[in-house]
């Protein structure tokens, strides 16, 4: 039995990781008594299941995900939502609202090919397509934002442990950020300026979500970059005084 | 494939070739990973003269409907030469060359993807030759493989691709345009890194049965050679971001 | 893909206990062919042609030769080009349209075997240099698809090749008269192809339409008389071991010799 990488070590699609009685968790396969990692990413261990981090995957709805989608196509019962995955959601009309008569209710009417929705997965598995609802609270269209789109397998890093990561982009940011486990993300600030904080954030988030030290260092550049813009106001005001 | 008028000898009594380059010497290769933004993978290579880009686009829903496989994803390839990538500019229009090499290059591809994690999908491979100077279809199907782990699509292990020949009755690595024109016979070969089964092989010329043996034990090293190159890449993408967090907390 | 059809379960489970066993379903040991038929001159108007059964495939390549201008980069060579057309009467697999990947494989890998052994000799149809040469057209024409194309293709091509004619020639004042007598496309070797597939880690010959659709990767390798490979294709979405690749050479050198030794009984010595 062994083990054949250091905790936390970067390792590529194909590498040898252990050899012996372990269980093969997250992205590893096995063959015989050897297990491989099947994707780039952290590989690791928790008792006999070697395990990798994925740096990158696609998103696979689960039920109980909260999702940010977009409707891309109208059928007669329901709306078709890309929701960033391998594959589209349904969203049918009776878990949009609560009586649907397809006589008097045009589905338009509700939702149109281009809509932004907050909604929840229901169901799904890989041999259908999953299946959406908007009947919560806090689900429903969306009508203002910005939008951005992350690799799905960030997120927990974006959230943080108990939520740390994700409070300190709000509270230095001073903006509402709805997070969609599919990896969309929508930003809501007072100005577009705060906005693009948020944003920058964010990015290097997604770069960096496989270091350490993270929440210090995304701290540190949200306070640099506010104290550039605040400086350069003061250039602007004391220009625009001289004048 | 001789020519009528063949240019000097293509390798000396020392065994340089008109490169300078020994019998087992691959030529010099450049690999990067996520070259492209919107492709959700994607590679570039240079091997000698051949520049390849290649980029992953999947899972994603299949289109047409009826392409899509119950039970796996369905894994399309497409190798394409662009009009500026050969001497004479060459036509836009898939040729029967594409065509054959698509399919190759594809099945070179698909033992090493869990097509079975993701049903009814589609997996699009593109291999752009941007410049052709021998050994395309090979450095294609390894930028692919990179492109691929880049997409974070899990496989079994990435395939690495090269060729090997016969140049003036001697079995050389790698071979370029001048030698793949006047040579003998060009094997290209491509193998799993890891687990070293091929999954590509195709021969075209002359070999005695133990010409073909040394041949194929040479691809199979410069492919060895290869995979090495495409794990350093790899690595290099995502340990800069290491280095620079790191020089980050030492300047503080 | 077109045509992929599903296979069941238990026949893919059936076929790879047998070969694990050393037989196969129709009976045949791991290297034995299929019974080949080769009948010659089907096509009156073709300048040659064969039609080849091998078990229940059936191929028919028609050689047309006419005059054209040579490649710019081989002035004084005649032109090979080998087509395929997987007809769709041939299978319920096969659909109408322009050649697909399949066929284009096909048609690349048995021109593959011709032009590497230097079969046809064609500094011999040079006509007038850089200006007229013969330009050989093989079609091939896949009438019923029961496994293992690329042999009985290139089985037929062979065969129609060695019986093609060309006319001969005069060339006065830089132009060509063709007189009524014929003579042989002069031919220089005699490639045959032998395509092995790997099913349960062993390697049979001459793989049936069920043991195709199950295989892991298929292995054509083309050899000429003097037991050189000229052109070898891997198929397949499985792979192949170092192992396998030499195994399969060894059959290949073998079962070559034997395929080579019916199309001369046919072309020799009348039909068979």
């Amino acid at each position: 039995m062994s083990i054949l990488f250091e905790r936390r070590q970067l390792v590529t699609p194909g590498e040898l990781l252990a050899e012996g009685d372990y269980i093969s968790g997250d992205n590893v396969y096995r063959d015989g008594d050897k297990l491989y990692a099947t994707r780039i990413g952290l590989a690791d261990k928790s008792e006999k299941t070697v395990f990798v981090v994925a740096i990158k995957g696609c998103f696979i709805p689960l039920p109980g995900d909260f999702v940010v989608g977009k409707v891309v196509d109208v059928g007669l019962s329901g709306w078709t939502v890309d929701i960033n995955s391998p594959y589209e959601a349904m969203l049918m009309a009776s878990e949009a609202f609560e009586r649907f008569n397809p006589r008097r209710n045009d589905l338009t009417d509700f939702l149109d090919v281009g809509d932004v929705i907050a909604a929840k997965v229901l169901a799904g598995d890989r041999a259908r397509s999953p299946l959406l609802t908007i009947r919560d609270i806090g689900l429903g269209k969306i009508s203002r934002g910005r939008m951005m789109t992350i690799d799905a397998s960030k997120i927990p890093r974006l959230i943080g442990k108990k939520g740390s990561m994700i409070n300190l982009l709000k509270r230095e940011t001073g903006c509402q950020i709805t997070i969609g486990q599919n990896g969309i993300i929508l930003i809501s600030g007072r100005s577009s300026e705060n906005e693009d904080l948020a944003v920058l954030a964010i990015s290097k988030i997604e770069e960096e979500a496989h270091l350490t030290g993270l929440t210090d260092r995304v701290a540190e550049l949200l306070r640099t970059e506010k104290e550039k813009r605040r400086s350069q106001n003061v250039t602007a005001e004391t220009s625009g005084k001289a004048n | 494939m001789l020519l009528p008028k063949r240019p000097e000898r293509l390798i000396d009594e020392n065994g340089l070739r008109l490169d300078g380059r020994h019998e087992e010497e691959l030529r010099p290769i450049k690999l990067e990973v996520g070259f492209l933004e919107k492709a959700d993978g994607s590679a570039y290579i240079e091997q000698g003269k051949s520049k390849v880009l290649a980029a992953v686009y999947g899972p994603r829903e299949a289109h047409p409907k009826h392409l899509a496989l119950p039970d796996r994803a369905r894994l399309r390839c497409r190798y394409h030469m662009a009009p500026f990538s050969t001497q004479e500019r060459k036509s836009p229009a898939p040729s029967r060359r594409e065509v054959e090499l698509s399919k190759v290059a594809e099945e070179a591809l698909h033992p090493v993807v869990f097509t079975e994690y993701y049903p009814r999908t589609c997996i699009d491979i593109f291999m752009e030759v941007l410049q052709s100077d021998a050994g395309t279809r090979c450095a294609g199907i390894t930028a692919a493989s990179l492109a691929l782990a880049d997409a974070g699509i899990p496989i079994r292990d990435l395939i690495s691709a090269c060729a090997a020949g016969k140049i003036d009755g001697r079995i050389v690595l790698d071979l370029d345009d001048r030698e793949d024109q006047a040579g003998q016979a060009d094997l290209p070969l491509a193998l799993m890194g890891t687990r070293g089964e091929i999954t590509l092989l195709q021969m075209d010329g002359i070999l005695t049965p133990e010409e073909f043996e040394k041949a194929v034990d040479l691809a199979i090293k410069g492919c060895q050679k290869i995979n090495e190159l495409q794990r350093e890449a790899l690595r290099r993408k995502y340990s800069v971001a290491k280095e620079e967090a790191e020089e980050e907390k030492e300047e503080k | 893909m077109p045509g992929s059809e599903i296979v069941a379960k238990i026949k893919q489970k059936q076929i790879a206990d047998l070969i694990s066993q050393g037989t196969r379903a129709d009976g045949r040991g791991l290297t034995d062919y299929r019974k080949i038929a080769i009948q010659l001159e089907p096509i009156a108007k073709a300048e040659g042609s064969a039609l080849v059964s091998l078990g229940n495939t059936k191929v028919m390549t028609g050689v047309k030769i006419e005059m054209g201008s040579p490649f710019p980069d081989t002035p004084d060579e005649g032109v090979l080009t080998v087509n395929a057309e997987l007809l769709p009467l041939a299978s319920p697999t096969f659909e109408p349209g322009p050649p697909d990947e399949r066929s284009v494989e096909l048609a690349r890998v048995v021109d593959r075997g011709i032009r590497e052994s230097k079969a046809i000799d064609v500094e011999k149809l040079c006509l007038i240099p850089g200006k007229k040469v013969f330009v050989v057209f093989a079609d091939v024409y896949i009438l019923d698809y029961d496994g293992n194309l690329f042999d009985a293709s290139s089985i037929a091509t062979l065969s129609a090749l060695l019986k093609a004619q060309i006319p001969e020639y005069e060339v006065r004042d830089g132009e060509i008269y063709l007189k009524e007598s014929k003579v042989p496309l002069p031919m220089r070797s005699r490639p045959v192809s032998v395509t092995m597939a790997k099913i349960g880690g062993k390697l049979v010959v001459d793989p049936s339409i069920d043991e195709e659709q199950v295989m892991d990767a298929r292995v054509t390798m083309a050899i000429d008389e003097n037991g050189n490979l000229c052109a070898i294709q891997k198929g397949g979405i499985g792979t192949l071991t170092r192992a396998d690749v030499i195994s399969a050479m060894q059959i290949a050198l073998e079962k070559s010799e034997e395929i080579r030794k019916k199309i001369a009984e046919a072309v020799e010595l009348g039909q068979n």
